[in-house]
């Protein structure tokens, strides 16, 4: 790797970078979230920056835009040093911004939200013209159309990303940052994203792309620095190298992901998932007609980009919404179809356990004790106390034998749950539900957040129900974890599974299916 | 396929160990400040400072009115605990306060805020009212008074159900409904008072007296086996009533599935769902049971003390309800407490008055919000300086260690 | 109902809107800005005593003004250091400063004048007056026009103008402005607001020095306008029936004006039909009315006509994070 490190200096030594950090260092507590970062992003280029989740790719670029403080280091804008202590001073220095979440008032309008900051005046009048006219400027430029006079909340998500780029570009940004451009978007609309990046660097503009997704790496940049545990570990130009390389570098082994596994031996059907349907109380449809079936012995994963209705898909078979139409039943019972649908805590009874995607947002209480997550959706069981009580030596009892067997750390069953690592948080999730001897598993984003040695853990673990007899579904926005575990992949797109594939099948033919284009038609 | 993932030289060497780092070192490292704070420096000291900031501002305004602070404390806790009168009358509020303080905490963990605890109380004199009046004159007291309890938790739920429907299903905030309840309690038992309860010929709109029938036993002979006399204090059974109502909570937050629930709920809604709790459901037992609760506080005044129904009986003791459950921290034993610390403030603020004429009793108004203020609102005031504070004091050794830590990066 | 009551009834309602206004508009600043207000009973609360204490104390009604102003801005900046700066619970530091304005006012005034806390009655130069309009007099018998240019528009006190003026001057604080632009932000998302470049916590801070200044207007209305001096709980739950103002009206100026004329119309109503018997019913049940805006807003609330949404990012601490 260290071969092409630092390639990227060699090129346009007329002028100056347009953006140079120098020893930047950020610590959240005992995160160590930058570390001695040094980077130079030449003038009118697109410049990648990739790594795994949590190698500190968001907090370099906060600390670009001012949303935090680097604890040391140095920003040098245009050969310029400054010094970068708000937004403000970040939007001054000609640095704009899209955030993964975009940053957009959703009840105002276009116009609204892109002169929210740079009014032109204590009065809104003058300011309203000229943004209208300079919003027609930059739809000319660089293809942006979009009506000044919308509400953004109304506008599709693409449209959306639309303003934040109008508005980084209407404060005079010279440097565009993405953040996970892509996550959130329909291929149609990263195609047109990636045509106006195109146009701005034409113009130039400097662009940084963070993502984790190389395909985008590869398809536009110029040049691709990787991060790793809060480290740049390589800035190389694009065209001198290879996915493959890319992807070593980011994870720092050269093999990806591999589980050690027997073939399956399937047996008879447990999951089953007949034309699912599901609206939400918007009335977008998230899935259409899904249909597919997990039989004992197997694991099942879903691949396809965020937001494409996996997450609803996991929900809707947990009981935690309810299906607008189509029929599921597990392990031979029907769970939803002709009646109601049944609810999480009926659903458990039937055998069915589910380990959510966000564990912090749903499947732990990160205020309760270790002890008190352990039973979090079973604490109805009579083991843990007769009647309307709950006995507390046979929670803790339960817990303390759990944490012995998944090897919880700190093996502290009274301690409050935010206190553990992710990893551990993960873990004591997988072991409640796990524990109760499931026939069919959900898993959403095994994982998530979680160290290194916690996740060859967990994914042992999963096998190991495998070769127990169970039906797992797993989902992870992980393609190279999706393909390490499953049996079988089904590709979701839009709502809908638009594909089949071996675990060994072509990554490339997957990353088409996920995109939603036919491997077919696009071959 | 048979090489698990190789944990590069490099990861072991690094900080993303976090799992491995955690299970050796005191949870004190791992952890931003705000969760330091040991228990006891939580629970007990905390909450201490809160308090003696309330009365050190509370004190300052009686220094402007020209008074002495000290010995306005001195009177006052003579007043409240010097003799047995005094005494009575303390624990009599004391009694009040608890059920407040209950029924505030109740709803608070299951993650509402019931402001509306004072409304309740007031439409649960109205339930006891009624089977007092029905009955006194048929049936003895300890006939009378189960029923008439019973009658006052049902309607203190009854008024407070409405607002929990309306969270629970229309999602209208409970804070802003409960508010308003307490005003729409306050103009029916006034609408009753003035046109049904007066007594023919009287300007007092007051219900009859209630007879023995309806009575509920003073505390006075049983303090006197003691050798106290509690004098014209109307302390009676209720006071065990109430410590009856904090066992009750304790057991039900944290013994029982539904407290377990209730408490997932106010900790994390979308955990609860995803448990398979019904979040409406709870929303709406909860505040059941905080009405309930708040209804109880009823039986004090109305059966045990004035034996009649009287505009305005609650005075207040609802809201001090939200300062008693700040203060004692939502638990039934810290609740207790702070019961009693308000049930002393307002007996000793009543003799404060009078031996000090320019303190008047609305002083204890002041104390009441500056506790809400500073146990509330402000909590996070004092938390980082205690924090450090207690950190430093308490272990120095794991100080050196962060230290030591912080230099070895 | 003869006319010489209509006019009363008019004339009490404009009375009795007045405070009612300026505590919603103080309100709108406030919850706009996404610091939800319990508060503004004890602001106003403060402000009436303050006001009262100092136009006694000095014979000006203008200082005493300025008075009530100080007492519910300290009020507002507490609120402030307590929901913006330290993140606390807004609904419990607005419930705090409702019981301290309460003990504080009473405990006070009785110290200092006794008599149960009530105030020394002011003489007329110590308070807002009535302004005539010129030639209100003379155009009273004119049909229509000249009587309500006489009864309603002339004959009131400063401080009713000026609530009244208050309105389109928010609207146009509010729409046609910058810091009404931002100030709609931070209510709705202060992480928009922050990323670009604008500091929250001094949107918000600003939001509620406007929110003590109407809140300390409305309560000097009270004391040295409409009365004559400051009596113990004065505000009666007006700040509580603003609040609800605020809610039905939807957190918007000019709904907050008719939603006012509305419940200050119905306490009129109230206090005119006191004892009244209506044959064939008995008496009119004075509470009823009484209670009806709160029964509205609650109507409201629950979604039965219309939607109350609040702003987006009321109640919460801005927290930054990713």
């Amino acid at each position: 790797m260290s071969a092409v490190a630092g390639q990227g200096q060699g090129q346009g030594e007329t002028s100056p970078p347009a953006i140079e950090l120098v020893g930047i260092d950020k610590r959240f507590g005992p995160v160590h979230a930058n570390r001695d970062i040094n980077l130079r992003v030449e003038k009118g280029t697109i410049h990648g920056i990739v790594g795994e989740n949590g190698a500190g790719k968001s907090t370099l670029m906060s600390i670009l835009y001012g949303f935090y403080q680097a604890d040391s280091g140095m920003i040098r804008v245009a050969g310029r040093e400054v010094n970068i202590r708000s937004s403000d001073d970040a939007i001054d220095a000609g640095i704009g911004m899209v955030h993964q979440h975009f940053m957009l008032v959703e009840p105002f309008t276009v116009l609204e939200n892109v002169m929210l900051g740079v009014e032109g005046g204590a009065l809104l009048t003058r300011g309203i013209a000229k943004v209208r006219g300079e919003l027609k400027r930059l739809e000319r430029e660089y293809a942006l159309e979009v009506d000044p006079d919308a509400v953004v909340g109304e506008l599709p998500v693409g449209l959306q990303q639309r303003v934040e780029i109008l508005k980084a570009l209407y404060r005079g940004a010279e440097t565009l940052i993405l953040d996970e451009p892509t996550g959130v978007l329909t291929p149609a609309e990263a195609d047109h994203l990636f045509r106006i990046l195109a146009q701005l660097k034409a113009q130039g503009k400097t662009v940084i792309l963070i993502t984790h997704k190389l395909r985008e790496i590869m398809a536009i940049t110029d040049a691709v620095s990787v991060m790793r545990r809060g480290e740049i570990v390589s800035t190389v130009a694009t065209r001198e190298t290879t996915p493959e390389q890319l992807a070593e570098a980011m994870v720092g082994r050269r093999v990806l992901l591999r589980v050690n596994k027997a073939p399956a031996h399937p047996g008879r059907e447990l999951l089953s998932v007949e034309n699912l349907t599901f609206r939400d109380s918007q009335g977008v449809t998230r899935l259409s007609d899904v249909s597919f079936g997990i039989r004992a012995g197997e694991i099942v994963g879903i691949a396809g980009v965020a937001g494409n209705g996996q997450s609803e898909l996991l929900e809707v078979i947990a009981g935690i919404r309810a299906p607008s139409s189509g029929r599921i039943a597990v392990a031979g019972q029907e769970t939803a179809g002709t009646g109601r649908a049944l609810l999480p805590a009926e659903l458990r009874g039937c055998g069915l356990a589910h380990v959510p995607e966000d564990r912090h947002r749903m499947g732990l209480v990160t205020a309760f004790e270790e002890n008190e997550n352990a039973i979090l959706g079973y604490h109805r069981d009579p083991a843990y106390g007769g009647g309307p009580f709950l006995s507390r030596n046979a929670v803790r009892d339960d817990a303390r034998k759990r944490i012995e067997q998944y090897d919880i750390r700190p093996p502290n069953c009274r301690l409050k749950t935010a206190n553990f690592s992710g990893g551990n948080q993960q873990k004591i999730v997988l072991a409640r539900e796990m524990e109760r001897d499931p026939q069919v598993l959900l898993v959403g984003q095994p994982t998530r957040g979680v160290d290194i040695g916690a996740i060859e853990f967990i994914h042992r673990q999963l096998i190991a129900m495998r070769d127990a007899g169970k039906a797992i579904l797993v989902v992870s926005v992980e393609l190279d974890e999706v393909r390490a575990l499953s049996d079988r992949i089904l590709v979701m797109f839009d709502g809908r599974i638009v594909g089949e594939r071996m675990p060994d099948a072509d990554e490339q033919e997957i990353g088409l299916l996920m995109a939603g284009m036919d491997s077919k038609a696009a071959a | 396929m048979s090489s698990p993932i190789p944990a590069g030289p490099d990861r072991k060497a690094s900080g993303d160990g976090i799992s491995a780092a955690t299970a050796e070192k005191p949870k004190a490292l791992a952890r931003p400040a705000p969760d330091k704070l040991p228990a006891w420096a939580d629970y007990a000291l905390l909450p201490l400072i809160n308090v003696v900031a309330a009365f050190v501002v509370s004190g300052l305004a009686v220094l402007m009115v020209g008074a002495n602070p000290l010995e306005a404390v001195k009177i006052m806790v003579f007043g409240a605990l010097g003799y047995g009168e005094g005494v009575g009358f303390t624990l009599f509020y004391t009694t009040n306060f608890i059920f407040a303080g209950l029924a505030v905490a109740v709803a608070y963990h299951s993650g509402l805020f019931n402001i509306g605890a004072e409304g309740q109380a007031y439409v649960g004199g109205l339930g006891a009212t009624f089977v007092a009046l029905a009955l006194d004159h048929f049936l003895p007291w300890y006939a009378t008074v189960p029923i008439a309890l019973v009658a006052a938790c049902v309607f203190g739920a009854a008024w407070a159900f409405i607002p929990a429907w309306l969270q629970a299903r229309r999602g209208s905030h409970i804070v802003i409904t409960t508010i308003m309840f307490n005003f729409l309690a306050n103009a029916l038992m006034v609408w009753l008072l003035v046109n049904y309860f007066i007594q023919p010929g009287t300007m007092d709109p007051a219900s009859r007296p209630f007879t023995e029938g309806a009575s509920i036993p003073k505390l006075g002979g049983l303090f006197s086996l003691f050798g106290a006399d509690l004098g014209a204090a109307p302390l009676n059974l209720c006071i065990f009533l109430a410590l009856i109502a904090a066992v009750f909570v304790y057991v039900l937050i944290w013994r029982t599935k539904l407290g377990y629930e209730m408490r997932t709920v106010g900790l994390n809604p979308t955990a609860a769902v995803y448990a398979g709790i019904s979040t409406s459901r709870i929303i709406i037992i909860t505040m059941l049971i905080s009405g309930a609760l708040a209804g109880l506080l009823a039986l004090n005044p109305v059966i045990g003390d004035q034996q009649r129904l009287q505009l305005n009986f609650v005075n207040g003791a609802g809201f001090v309800g939200i300062a008693v459950a700040l203060m004692g921290r939502n638990h039934p034993v810290g609740i207790c407490l702070a019961a009693l610390l308000f049930g002393m403030l307002y007996q000793g603020g009543a003799e404060l008055a009078f031996d000090m004429p320019q303190v008047s009793r609305e002083m204890i108004l002041v104390i009441q919000g500056l506790v809400i203020l500073f146990a509330g609102a402000l909590e996070h005031m004092f938390r980082p300086g205690l924090t450090r504070a207690v950190n430093m004091i308490s272990t120095p050794q794991r100080r050196r260690m962060v230290e030591a830590g912080e230099a070895s990066r | 109902m003869n006319a010489a009551d209509f006019l009363d009834v008019v004339n009490a309602t404009l009375r009795l809107s007045t405070p009612l206004i300026l505590a919603a508009l103080a309100g709108l600043y406030s919850e706009r800005s996404g610091i939800v207000d319990i508060g503004l009973e004890g602001k106003m609360l403060a402000a009436a005593f303050s006001a009262a204490v100092i136009a006694a104390l000095t014979g000006s009604a203008w200082l005493g003004l300025l008075g009530g102003i100080a007492a519910s801005l300290v009020m507002a900046m507490i609120h402030g250091y307590a929901s913006i700066s330290l993140r606390g619970n807004q609904v419990v530091s607005g419930v705090a400063i409702n019981f301290v304005a309460s003990g504080l006012t009473a405990f006070f005034g009785q110290a200092w004048f006794g008599e149960g806390g009530r105030t020394p009655q002011l003489p007329m130069t110590a308070r807002f007056g009535e302004i005539d309009f010129p030639g209100a007099q003379a155009v009273a018998d004119v049909p229509v026009l000249g009587l309500v240019y006489s009864h309603f528009i002339s004959g009131h006190n400063l401080l009713v103008y000026f609530a009244f003026l208050a309105v389109p001057a928010t609207w146009w604080v509010v729409q046609r402005t910058r810091f009404g632009l931002r100030l709609r932000a931070v209510g709705e998302n202060p992480a928009a607001v922050d990323t670009a470049g604008i500091s929250v916590a001094w949107m918000r801070y600003r939001a509620l020095m406007l929110t003590g200044l109407l809140c300390g207007v409305a309560g000097t209305y009270l004391s040295i306008a409409q009365s004559a001096a400051f009596t113990r709980d004065m505000t009666a739950g007006q700040g509580y029936i603003a609040l609800a103002a605020l809610i039905f009206a939807k957190w918007k100026p000019w709904p907050v004006l008719w939603t006012c004329l509305l419940f200050g119309f119905l306490d009129a109503l109230s206090i005119r039909l006191q004892g009244v018997v209506v044959p064939g019913i008995g008496a009119v049940p004075v509470q009823a009315i009484q209670a009806l805006p709160y029964i509205l807003t609650m109507i409201l609330l629950a979604g039965f006509i219309g939607k109350a949404i609040p702003p987006r990012a009321g109640g919460m601490p801005y927290v930054k994070e990713r």
